[in-house]
């Protein structure tokens, strides 16, 4: 876990970081004698946990902890029990030493911000994965043709059309004519991208050039609009 | 009086002598300048300001095993907050205390 310490007193940050090399997973990146060095530091970098001091002149330790978006995990250091209520209202901190910081007391502090951690590396973990299922869901396509399933990207299409019992989707590559419906192709789609303008047609409406009273233009294609599907279409158009 | 001891530091280095004495380095450069700006802003009547600095000089105090004296300095600080010197000179001795001890390591 990198680690940085913010106090005031040169001889508290020294011991803060004397009893940081108890932990072989604790690497002490920065010092800092007030918070503001410290907002430029993690305006540049990220670090797992912050042992702050809350008592420092100008700027305080709470102060502080109201300038990060996405605090850490962070561990007071106080000669002040009485800030211990506080603490509470910060979900970001972990524990609350008293100065002296006794060496007993810091191990238990550092096992629970370790313990911390490993549970938010596990849900960003968990997150990530399902986000990127989600991705691979979301962003393709697959269609049966001559019993292949091929994958389309979907905001490559610009164009679904029907044709009889089929539906051509073009893209940006390639057009491909599947034995299936709009109305079934439509469930498939994102409906913030994909806009049905008329009962044979599907357009991707990121992809329009232009649109004159009765029709759009897509690519090369012109597209007739019928009039109850227009103003759903003008709907979806940042409008100036 | 009691009188301060490097208990707490002992302790904290687990036999580590290098660690030792660089935190003595640290605090026998950090400590008078911290005395000396609350003896100025004592002086200067900012008691608010006194207040901070007998603060930060709590740490010390129990760092070096000032149980007792740390108390007196808690009480004197939340004197000063209220505009109230009672205590000064019980402080006075305390820093005393320590600028000795500091002399003699």
């Amino acid at each position: 876990m990198n680690c940085i310490i913010i106090d005031d007193e040169q001889t508290a940050r020294a011991i803060i970081a004397q009893l940081c090399t108890n932990f072989s997973s604790l690497n002490v990146v920065e010092e800092f004698p007030n918070a503001i060095q410290a907002i430029k530091y993690l305006n540049q970098n990220t670090v797992d946990l912050i042992f702050l001091d809350i008592h420092m002149p100008d700027f305080t330790g709470f102060d502080f902890i109201q300038t990060l978006k996405n605090p850490p995990n962070i561990i007071l250091t106080t000669s002040d029990p009485k800030f211990a209520i506080e603490a509470f209202e910060y979900n970001c901190i972990v524990d609350y030493l008293v100065k002296p910081v006794e060496i007993q007391r810091f191990n238990k502090a550092v096992l629970k911000a370790q313990a911390r951690q490993k549970q938010v590396d596990k849900q960003d973990k968990l997150i990530s994965e399902t986000e990127k299922e989600e991705r691979i869901s979301e962003k393709d396509l697959y269609v049966n043709i001559d019993r292949r399933l091929i994958k389309i990207d979907m905001p490559s299409i610009y164009l679904i059309e029907a044709k009889g019992d089929y539906i051509n989707i073009k893209t940006e590559n390639k057009n491909y004519t599947v034995h299936s419906t709009l109305k079934k192709i439509e469930e498939k789609l994102p409906t913030d991208t994909f806009l049905k303008v008329h009962r044979s047609y599907v357009i991707n409406v990121k992809k329009i050039i232009d649109i004159e009273d009765n029709s759009v233009l897509i690519k090369k294609d012109v597209i007739p609009v019928s009039r109850s599907n227009r103003p759903e279409l003008m709907k979806r158009l940042n409008l100036l | 009086m009691e009188q301060p001891n490097l208990s707490y530091i002992n302790t904290l280095s687990g036999g580590d002598k290098a660690f030792e004495t660089k935190l003595i380095g640290i605090i026998k450069q950090e400590y008078p300048e911290e005395r000396d700006v609350y003896f100025k802003n004592f002086k200067a009547k900012n008691y608010k300001l006194a207040a901070e600095n007998v603060h930060k000089l709590k740490h010390k105090i129990n760092i070096l095993g000032l149980n007792e004296s740390y108390k007196v300095a808690e009480k004197y600080e939340h004197n000063l907050i209220d505009n109230i010197t009672e205590g000064k000179d019980d402080f006075a001795n305390i820093l005393q205390a320590i600028t000795n001890f500091l002399n003699g390591l």
